[in-house]
C-alpha cells in the first residue's frame, strides 16, 4: 500500500464513532439488554424441568425448526439452551440488520450525497474510508460479543456459563460481521444507498430461507447460509467454536473483495446497471388516492404479507395450546379464565387482540402520511392543482380504510387457515375471519383521532405511537397485572367482544364507528381551517 | 380588470409579521416581477395567493375569486412552480409531470414532449436521483405545458443554468404573447429586467415601491458619469444628488429627475471632456431602496 491507498484510516475511524456516539451505544445497549431480559424472563416463566421441557414439546415441531432453528439440547432444556436455541436467529437477523444500516449509512450514503467527495479532496487514501467502516463495525460487533457474554454471566443463572456465554455472543458478532462486509460489497456493486440496503437486506431473508429451508430437508442446505452456521454453534449445549471461526474468515473474504472493487471503480459509480423509471404515469397515478397508494404500495404490501405470516404462525402453534399452557401458572394468568371453554378457545382472542393492534400501525401510518408530505413541501403541489382539501385527505383517508380491512382479513385469515387445521375444536374458518373484522371500527377510531389531530395539532400527531403502545400493553398484559376494567375501556381496542367466548356485539361496533365518523368530521374541519406549514 | 389583486394583505406567524400590507395588481397579458431579499415575503405572498395559506388580514383574489375560499376554481386555470421543489423520491420525473398534469384536470397540450427536448430533461429518472435545477425543470415542464392563464412562478430559475435561462424567458415571452399573465418572484434581477412590464419591490413583508421599470426609474434618476477640467465644487452638497464617488479624475453620481437640470448647470461650469448617463439598473434601484429603507427616518 506504497502510494497511500489507507492514508488516513485511523482518523476517519475517530471521525465515524465520533459521528455515531450516540447511535452506536443505543445499538449495544438494546442488544445486551434485550438478552440479558429474556434470559431473566425464562426463568420467571419455566421454573422447574417440568415446565421447560413443557416449552421443549412444542419446539418439536416443523413450525418451529422453520422459525427458530433445529433443535438441540431439547432432551435437557435448560434455561441456556432455551435461550440459544429461541433467541440466537432472531438476534442474529437483528445484528445483521443494524450492520448493514450503519454500513450503508457510512459508505453509499455518504457518497450519494456528496460528503465522501469533500473528504477524498482531503490527504486521505482512495480506501480509507471503507477500510475504516469495516474496522469500526468489526470493532463494534466484537464489543457486542464480549459486552452480551459478560451481561448474560453476570445474571448469575445456573445454565448460563462463561464458555455458553462466550459462544453465544461470538455467535452474534461474527453474524455482525459477515453482514456488514456483504453490504460493503454491495454498496461497491450498486449505484445507491437504497439499493446496497436492498439487495444487503434480499441477502439476509435469503440466507434465513435457505436455512429454514435446509434445516427442515436435514440440514445440508443450512450450510450455505451464514445464519445457518451460526446455529451449529449450539450454544450453552455443545459450545462448538468452528462455526464462528467460519463466519469471521468469510467476513474478512468479502471485505476483501469490497476493498478490491472499491479499489478499481470511480467515485459515485457502481458495478450494477442503473434502472430507469416509467417515462409516463401510469393509468392509476391520476388522483390523490393514486399519488397515496403509490407512495406506500411497497411499505403496504410488507405489512399485509407480514400480518399474515404472523397469523399463519399463531396458528400454527393453536393446537400445541394445551400442552403448553397446562403446566405454566403464568402464562395462564394472561389469559381470562372462562369456565366451558378450552384455553385454545380463550387464547385466540389475545392473539386477535395483539394482530389487530399491530394491524392498526399501516392503517395509522397510511394517514399520517399526511404530515409527512406535508414538511417535506410535497403537498403544495397537490394542493395548487385543482384539489381540494377534502379530496386530498379523504384519499389518504379512504386508503387507511382499506389498509384496515385487508390487514385485518389477512390475519384473520392466517391464524384461521393454518388454525383450524390444527386444532381438534370445532371452529370454523368464517369465525376466526368475523372474529378480526370486529376489531375494524376500533381501528377506525384510532384512525379517526388521528385525522382530529392532523386537522388541529399536527405537530402531536406524534402522540399516536405513544396511544398504540399503551393499548397494547392495557390489553396483552391487562390479565397479567390484573389492570380494573375501566383501563381497558380506555382504548378503543377494550370494547370489542372476545369471540369465540363472547359473542360479537353489532351495537358497540355501530357506537365505535360513528364515535369515528365524528371524529373524522371535526377532524375535517380542522384541516379545511388551517394553513399547510411552508417547507 | 385585473387577473390578480391583494389589497392591505397581512399574515401573521405567532408574533412575526411576514405580511404587513401587500398590495400588489396584475393585469391580463402583464409579466408581473416580484422582488426582494429571502425572506421578504415573496413566497408567502405566493402562498396565500394559492390558498395554501389563509391571510390574517386583507383580501387576495384571483379572476376576481377569493384566494381561499375558491381555490379549487381558481386553480383549473393557474400554474404554479414553488420555490422550494421537492419531490417524491421514488416516482421519475415523467410521472410527476403526469401526475400533475392530471390534478389540474387539464389535457396537457401537446407541449409536453416538447418541453422536455427544450429543457434537456431525462423523465425516466427517478426524482431523488435528480438535482435541483433538475427538480426545478420537473415542475416548470409541468407548469409550462398547462394551458393556464396565470402562471406564479417562485424563483424558478434559481437552479438553472443560462442555457436553461434562456429557454424560460422564451416560454414566458410566448405565454405573454398569448394574452396570459405571469407572477413572477426573483432575485435574479437582471432577468426580472429583462421580461417583466412591472415589478413590485418588497421588504419586511410591505411593498415598498410598485410601477413599470420606466416609473421606477424615473423616480430614482439618473447615473452620471463624469470628466472636468477642474474638480467640481460643491456637488455633494448639492440637492437631489446622491451616491458621489471619485476615481482616476471620473466622477459618479445619481442625480434625481428633478434636479437633473440643476445640476447639469453647476457641472458645466467646471468644463466638460467627457460625460456618460445612464439609467439605474435594477440592481441600483434595488440596492438604493434598501439603504434607503436601512437609515432612521427612511420608509420605515
Amino acid at each position: 500500500m506504497g502510494k497511500g491507498l489507507v492514508q488516513g484510516t485511523t482518523a476517519l475511524m475517530r471521525f465515524i464513532v465520533q459521528r455515531d456516539r450516540l447511535r452506536l451505544p443505543l445499538w449495544l445497549l438494546s442488544f445486551v439488554a434485550v438478552s440479558c431480559i429474556i434470559a431473566f424472563a425464562f426463568t420467571g416463566l419455566y421454573q422447574n424441568d417440568a415446565e421447560r421441557q413443557a416449552m421443549a414439546e412444542t419446539m418439536r415441531n416443523p413450525a418451529m425448526t422453520a422459525m427458530v432453528g433445529p433443535g438441540y439440547g431439547l432432551d435437557n432444556y435448560t434455561i441456556g439452551a432455551m435461550l440459544s436455541h429461541e433467541m440466537l436467529l432472531m438476534t442474529a437477523v437483528v445484528v445483521g440488520l443494524m450492520n448493514i444500516l450503519l454500513l450503508s449509512r457510512h459508505t453509499r450514503a455518504d457518497e450519494e450525497d456528496g460528503r465522501l467527495e469533500m473528504i477524498r479532496s482531503l490527504p486521505v487514501g482512495r480506501l480509507s474510508n471503507l477500510l475504516s467502516v469495516l474496522l469500526v463495525l468489526f470493532g463494534v460487533n466484537a464489543l457486542l460479543a464480549v459486552l452480551t457474554a459478560i451481561s448474560l454471566m453476570a445474571l448469575n443463572i445456573e445454565s448460563i456459563d462463561a464458555e455458553g456465554s462466550f459462544v453465544y455472543g461470538f455467535a452474534l458478532g461474527s453474524a455482525g460481521m459477515v453482514f456488514a462486509a456483504i453490504a460493503a460489497v454491495f454498496a461497491q456493486l450498486s449505484q445507491s444507498s437504497r439499493g446496497t440496503v436492498g439487495f444487503s437486506i434480499t441477502a439476509l431473508l435469503l440466507a434465513y430461507m435457505i436455512r429454514a429451508i435446509g434445516d427442515l430437508s436435514g440440514g445440508t442446505l443450512s450450510l450455505f447460509s451464514p445464519l445457518g452456521w451460526i446455529l451449529r454453534t449450539e450454544a450453552y449445549v455443545n459450545n462448538y467454536w468452528w462455526p464462528i471461526f467460519l463466519t469471521a474468515g468469510a467476513a474478512l473474504a468479502l471485505s476483501s473483495i469490497a476493498l478490491y472493487l472499491n479499489s478499481v471503480r470511480d467515485l459515485g459509480s457502481g458495478f450494477l446497471p442503473v434502472r430507469t423509471g416509467r417515462p409516463h404515469a401510469s393509468k392509476g397515478l391520476a388522483n390523490p388516492f393514486g399519488l397515496a397508494f403509490r407512495l406506500q404500495r411497497t411499505g403496504l404490501i410488507a405489512w399485509a404479507a407480514g400480518l399474515l405470516l404472523i397469523g399463519a404462525s399463531y396458528g400454527s402453534v393453536l393446537g400445541d395450546m394445551e400442552s403448553f399452557f397446562e403446566d405454566i401458572d403464568l402464562m395462564q394468568q394472561l389469559i381470562v379464565q372462562q369456565s366451558g371453554f378450552s384455553i385454545t378457545e380463550q387464547f385466540i382472542p389475545v392473539l386477535m387482540s395483539v394482530m389487530a393492534i399491530l394491524g392498526t400501525i399501516p392503517v395509522l401510518m397510511a394517514v399520517l402520511k399526511v404530515k409527512g408530505e406535508e414538511t417535506n413541501g410535497r403537498l403544495e403541489h397537490i394542493l395548487s392543482k385543482a384539489v381540494s382539501k377534502n379530496r386530498l385527505l379523504g384519499a389518504y383517508v379512504l386508503l387507511a380504510v382499506l389498509v384496515s380491512f385487508v390487514i385485518l382479513g389477512l390475519a384473520g385469515l392466517g391464524l384461521g387457515g393454518v388454525g383450524t387445521a390444527v386444532i381438534k375444536e370445532d371452529l370454523q374458518l368464517g369465525m376466526f375471519l368475523e372474529a378480526a373484522m370486529a376489531y375494524a371500527p376500533a381501528a377506525w377510531v384510532m384512525l379517526g383521532i388521528a385525522v382530529l389531530l392532523l386537522g388541529w395539532a399536527p405537530r402531536f400527531t406524534g402522540f399516536m405511537w405513544l396511544y398504540i403502545a399503551f393499548s397494547f400493553i392495557v390489553i396483552y398484559f391487562g390479565g397479567l397485572f390484573q389492570f380494573p376494567d375501566w383501563v381497558q375501556k380506555l382504548t378503543p381496542f377494550g370494547y370489542i367482544a372476545k369471540v369465540p367466548i363472547e359473542d360479537v356485539d353489532y351495537g358497540v361496533l355501530a357506537a365505535l364507528t360513528a364515535a369515528a365518523a365524528v371524529l373524522l368530521i371535526i377532524g375535517f374541519m380542522g384541516f379545511n381551517r388551517r394553513d399547510i406549514s411552508q417547507s | 380588470m385585473a387577473v390578480l389583486k391583494t389589497s392591505g394583505l397581512r399574515k401573521t406567524f405567532g408574533d412575526f409579521k411576514a405580511l404587513d400590507g401587500v398590495d400588489i395588481e396584475v393585469e391580463a397579458g402583464e409579466v408581473f416581477g416580484f422582488i426582494g431579499p429571502n425572506g421578504s415575503g415573496k413566497s408567502t405572498t405566493l402562498r396565500v395567493l394559492l390558498g395554501i395559506l389563509q391571510a390574517t388580514e386583507g383580501k387576495a383574489e384571483i379572476f376576481g375569486l377569493d384566494a381561499w375560499e375558491d381555490a379549487v376554481e381558481i386553480h383549473k386555470r393557474v400554474a404554479y412552480v414553488p420555490g422550494e421543489v421537492n419531490l417524491w423520491p421514488n416516482l421519475t420525473g415523467g410521472e410527476v409531470i403526469d401526475l400533475f398534469i392530471k390534478l389540474r384536470g387539464g389535457k396537457p397540450d401537446g407541449k409536453r414532449e416538447e418541453l422536455i427536448r427544450r429543457f434537456d430533461l431525462d423523465p425516466r429518472k427517478k426524482c431523488r436521483a435528480y438535482s435541483k435545477g433538475n427538480r426545478q425543470k420537473v415542475a416548470l415542464i409541468a407548469a409550462l405545458c398547462m394551458d393556464a392563464d396565470l402562471y406564479i412562478l417562485d424563483e424558478p430559475t434559481s437552479g438553472l443554468d443560462p442555457l436553461m435561462e434562456r429557454v424560460f424567458q422564451d416560454y414566458v415571452m410566448e405565454v405573454k404573447a398569448q394574452g396570459k399573465s405571469v407572477l413572477l418572484s426573483s432575485h435574479i434581477l437582471s432577468e426580472v429586467e429583462k421580461i417583466c412590464d412591472k415589478v413590485a419591490i418588497i421588504r419586511q413583508g410591505k411593498i415598498i415601491e410598485t410601477g413599470t421599470l420606466k416609473e421606477l426609474r424615473h423616480l430614482t434618476g439618473t447615473i452620471v458619469q463624469v470628466e472636468t477640467k477642474l474638480p467640481i465644487a460643491g456637488l455633494r452638497e448639492m440637492k437631489g444628488v446622491s451616491g458621489v464617488t471619485a476615481e482616476d479624475g471620473v466622477v459618479s453620481f445619481q442625480a434625481d429627475t428633478e434636479e437633473l437640470d440643476a445640476v447639469m448647470r453647476h457641472i458645466s461650469g467646471f468644463g466638460i471632456t467627457r460625460m456618460d448617463s445612464s439609467p439605474p439598473t435594477l440592481e441600483e434601484l434595488f440596492i438604493r431602496h434598501y439603504e434607503k429603507a436601512d437609515q432612521p427616518g427612511g420608509v420605515d
